[in-house]
């Protein structure tokens, strides 16, 4: 049996790296891969929690690992279309950069 | 300290470092999308010591696999082995919100470490619990409007990427 503190708080850790990733790079593909870890340390808190709440009745819960499941496939959507919306962006700008690509700010 | 312990602490500290790798490495977005291939393993041999055995799969295959050959992909196409942009502007929200997600991460830090939550856990799981069987059976029983839903999305998906990498819309 892992710690469960400590498998919660790596989850935390990894969420918070996603977040200044997001906040802090400027290149669109970095910002898209630390939204991916992001959602990866949301599913190590929903496996974690599943294998500490693993059976309810005798019966087998399995509820954290399905949503990891739609979390896998809503990541898999996401990072399709990101790219392509990348391309897209590319193809127009001849750049990454974010701070370029500011035509819907006030 | 069981074998396991050992094992999780190894994972734990290899993902974090390959993570903050790949969100510190500013020179090289190759780099970066490899870092994030060990951080995916290292979660992917977490959850096998988590008992999520079909979970552990589908992470290195989806992930691990699929989802950074698609990014390394996408950056080998437009040709950006290196991203040096030049300086950029409002340092100061940068920092503000940098400081702020560093707070937030110490407070839960702090309130697990406080708090022993996880004490009248079982030490051991039900018969086949996290195998695809199980997970089968409750995907397609329970949840089966969920995987519906799901096919929808990757659908609409895969029609959105289409139209928005194509180079003309007629």
């Amino acid at each position: 049996m892992l710690p469960m503190n400590h498998v919660i708080a790596l989850s935390a850790i990894l969420f918070t790296i996603g977040v200044l990733g997001v906040a802090t790079r400027r290149n669109i593909i970095v910002m898209l891969m630390s939204i991916e870890l992001m959602l990866n340390a949301v599913n190590l808190a929903f496996v974690a929690f599943n294998r500490i709440w693993a059976q309810v009745d005798g019966a087998p819960a399995l509820d954290g690992q399905i949503f990891v499941l739609m979390v896998i496939a809503v990541a898999a959507a996401e990072v399709a279309v990101g790219l392509g919306i990348l391309l897209a962006m590319f193809r127009n700008r001849d750049s990454v950069n974010v701070e370029e690509v500011d035509l819907l700010k006030w | 300290m069981s074998a396991e312990t050992i094992l999780f602490y190894v994972f734990a500290i290899l993902a974090v470092v390959s993570a903050l790798g790949m969100v510190l490495n500013t020179r090289n977005t190759v780099a970066s999308a490899m870092s994030l291939v060990v951080t995916m393993i290292s979660l992917g041999a977490i959850y096998l010591l988590l008992e999520a055995y079909l979970i552990a799969a589908l992470q290195i295959m989806v992930y691990g696999g699929a989802i950074v050959v698609l990014f390394l992909f996408v950056v080998m196409l437009l040709n950006l082995a290196t991203d040096e942009f030049p300086p950029g502007r409002q340092r100061i929200v940068k920092l503000a919100v940098a400081i702020a997600g560093v707070a937030v991460l110490a407070q839960v830090l702090v309130a697990l470490d406080r708090q022993p939550l996880f004490a009248a856990q079982p030490e051991t799981v039900p018969e086949g619990f996290g195998g695809y069987r199980q997970v089968g059976i409750s995907l397609y029983t329970d949840y089966v409007l969920l995987v519906e839903m799901a096919g929808l999305l990757l659908l609409a998906a895969i029609v959105g990427a289409l139209i928005l990498a194509k180079r003309k819309i007629d």
